[in-house]
């Protein structure tokens, strides 16, 4: 009989490992803690670079782990380390003896109402990256205008910000509100968008073509320099205050939405439960792997693995390339024992 | 709006403070800007609600606006700190309870910055002895003076005899809140709601009756700014900030503005007349001004107090079409009576600011 190998996390990343670890004969058992698997890529509309539903991306790997043990609505008490094997106790009642455990328990994102300036939670028409995805897939929400005439988004909220307590880039905001604005300029071809940022930090495959797709082709106005703060006006509008950097002055403009990019976070709840088992954690918040050039989906701990976000920001096809490579490391670990 | 949210973040930043026992740190300027108001603080914490407040007349200015004009170097301002807080070890108190929101700013900057640095504390320790051979305790509390108001609003509401509501109507009054910067926008924790949506005065409107009017520049600054106004060259900038506020909240119709700052109700109160001058606009009713009070004064009203022995005949913007809104009562011919009825003398009328 095979050894047992937990995943902790039924994202892409725990679900992309659980499909090659059947592949290659194990009995991968995922422990998901909400009611339904694909972690944050479900409430995606569409992913970058190829406008790939995101949705499709998650059915096909539903299918593909359809002989994997799957508990949903299900989280993880506590982890004990026996002399060979880990004992996982999940919050069902459930014991699980395994030789080894996948952590893909990916990321938080990060709480926009605590930026307080920009209005999140307090004003009508502010809204997060999540939120307009969501809507762009069809789920109702009040605070997205019929025809917005003007649409601004705010680059990394939460990231990159000493004063949010989360310094690092979350890696995929820049794009993802390219995509947005693009999104929102093929919906309201009436409308302005701008996008304000730090820099753009657009390092993928095709990522430029679709920065300068969003100024020819759609004329998304960029605007370089952080967002002080958003009143709302009268008319529910909202009045955004910035500085444009690049030339030098202030600027004040009112809107009828805002966007903000919420970056990432490990998440708190990850991080209580690998205090159980000691596991390091980086300086960035995340996990911390034995080596972040060539052992990135290996902890420090014998037997525990990481794929995803949880050791850091990610995109997607990373995310699925990473879950792949933890699989090969736990085939590794398990064939020496 | 979403009411919910900022309920939310004022639930965030509450402060537990002390009930009782505070020594009152007076401001430099307030005193002469608000004549009252200070005064009516005592009466109404001291004399009405019966709280000990020691008032003492050896402390100073606390130096903040010389520190912000950077005309005297921090260590000098946190040895003036210092010796007011001598002063308030000497007379036995802990708490201090501060009149102005630059020294409220000032106060709780070099306390933390003694935190931060303690080695700085210890200099000015032997700076103050050396000055004036005093030594003292860091107060275990320091609040402003409106946080005791807000503290303490709905006992005043429960003693009031008007209400922030149009007596014609009987429509809540629409009332515009400004907080002095140095509040909250230094240490956001030390102010009640934090630095964006502060609640320190807006809880006052509302338990008093009226309504708070969420403008776009609400934590605009007032214009005030040392080194702006005190830069004579820099007024316009000043006086520009303010025309800026008015404008954002113009299209509200505001009834009435409160504050908290020795500054930002002299300036939207006096700068209302510059405007008019430079432009003809006025944002009140009729060709009136939007009356600008201090919480002291707007408690005042609230409990009944004589208006002109609050010294709102002081203001340049008339306060006569907000009394008679409430249904405060007074006497017109009172208005320019001081102390012992003496004629206090009558001010020369604006060109377009209509005034009583």
């Amino acid at each position: 009989m095979r050894p047992n190998v937990v995943i902790i996390g039924g994202g892409i990343a725990g679900m992309e490992a659980a499909k090659q670890l059947l592949y290659l004969g194990y009995s991968p058992i995922l422990i998901e803690k909400t009611a339904r698997l694909g972690g944050h890529v479900a409430d995606w509309y569409r992913l970058f670079p190829d406008m790939t539903p995101a949705s499709e991306v998650i059915e096909n790997l539903k299918k593909d782990i359809q002989n994997a043990n799957v508990f949903l609505e299900t989280g993880v008490q506590f982890i004990n380390r026996l002399r060979d094997t880990y004992n996982v106790m999940l919050t069902n009642g459930v014991s699980i003896n395994c030789h080894a455990i996948l952590f893909a328990t990916g990321y938080d994102l990060f709480d926009a109402r605590k930026k307080e300036e920009y209005g999140y939670g307090v004003y009508n028409h502010v809204v997060t990256n999540r939120d307009l995805e969501l809507w762009f897939g069809g789920n109702k929400d009040v605070r997205i205008p019929e025809r917005p005439k003007s649409v601004g988004f705010v680059h990394c909220v939460g990231s990159r910000d000493m004063k949010a307590g989360n310094m690092q880039c979350s890696k995929v905001c820049c794009m993802t509100a390219i995509k947005q604005a693009i999104e929102i300029k093929e919906k309201f071809p009436e409308s302005e968008v701008y996008c304000f940022y730090m820099d753009l930090r657009l390092f993928g495959k095709k990522y430029e073509d679709f920065y300068i797709s969003a100024q020819r082709d759609h004329g998304v106005h960029f605007i370089r320099g952080r967002v002080s703060e958003v009143g709302e006006n009268i008319d529910g509008t909202l009045q955004v205050k910035a500085e444009d950097t690049l030339n030098g002055k202030p600027l004040k403009v009112s809107l009828d939405m805002l966007v903000l990019m919420a970056g990432m976070l490990c998440g708190e709840k990850t991080r209580e439960l690998a205090d159980g088992v000691r596991m390091d954690v980086d300086t960035d918040g995340f996990f911390k792997s034995r080596d972040n050039i060539y052992n990135v989906t290996e902890s420090s701990r014998n037997g525990i693995f990481f794929a995803g976000a949880c050791t850091g920001t990610k995109t997607v096809p990373e995310t699925v390339s990473e879950a792949r490579a933890a699989v090969l490391s736990i085939h590794n670990y398990l064939q020496q024992k | 709006m979403i009411y919910q949210g900022k309920q939310k973040i004022w639930s965030d930043y509450q402060k537990d403070i002390p009930d009782d026992h505070w020594f009152y740190a007076r401001s430099c300027i307030r005193q002469n800007f608000f004549p009252a108001s200070e005064k009516y603080f005592l009466e109404i914490t001291k004399g009405l609600l019966g709280k000990d407040i020691c008032d003492n007349e050896h402390h100073t200015t606390c130096g903040g606006i010389a520190y912000h004009s950077d005309t005297i170097p921090q260590e000098t301002a946190m040895t003036i700190v210092a010796r007011q807080f001598a002063i308030m070890t000497e007379c036995g108190y802990e708490n201090l309870v501060v009149s102005c929101i630059t020294s409220f700013g000032n106060y709780n900057e070099t306390i933390e910055t003694w935190r931060e640095f303690p080695e700085l504390e210890a200099k000015i320790r032997e700076n103050l002895w050396k000055a004036c051979r005093r030594e003292f305790k860091i107060p275990k509390y320091v609040a402003h003076a409106s946080d005791l108001i807000y503290k303490f609003r709905n006992e005043i509401a429960a003693k009031a005899v008007n209400r922030l509501v149009d007596r014609n109507t009987g429509e809540p009054l629409r009332v515009v809140e400004h907080i002095g910067c140095h509040y909250s926008k230094m240490f956001p924790h030390k102010g009640f709601g934090g630095a964006e949506y502060p609640c320190v005065l807006s809880g006052m409107v509302e338990s008093w009756g009226g309504r708070v009017i969420d403008y776009p520049e609400r934590r605009h600054c007032c214009g005030y700014g040392f080194r702006q106004y005190h830069v004579k060259a820099n007024r316009g900038y000043c006086v520009s900030n303010t025309y800026k506020k008015f404008e954002s909240m113009e299209p509200f119709h505001p009834d009435m503005i409160i504050t908290n700052c020795p500054g930002c109700p002299y300036f939207l109160d006096r700068w209302q007349y510059v405007i008019s001058e430079q432009t003809g606009k006025t944002y009140g009713q009729n060709g009136y001004g939007i009356p600008v009070l201090t919480y002291e004064e707007l408690a005042g009203l609230m409990l009944g107090y004589d208006p002109w022995d609050l010294g709102l005949q002081t203001h340049q913007v008339a306060v006569e079409p907000l009394l008679d809104k409430i249904g405060v009562k007074y006497d017109p011919a009172a208005k320019y009576l001081g102390v012992n009825k003496e004629d206090i003398m009558r001010p020369e009328l604006p060109q377009f600011l209509k005034c009583h």
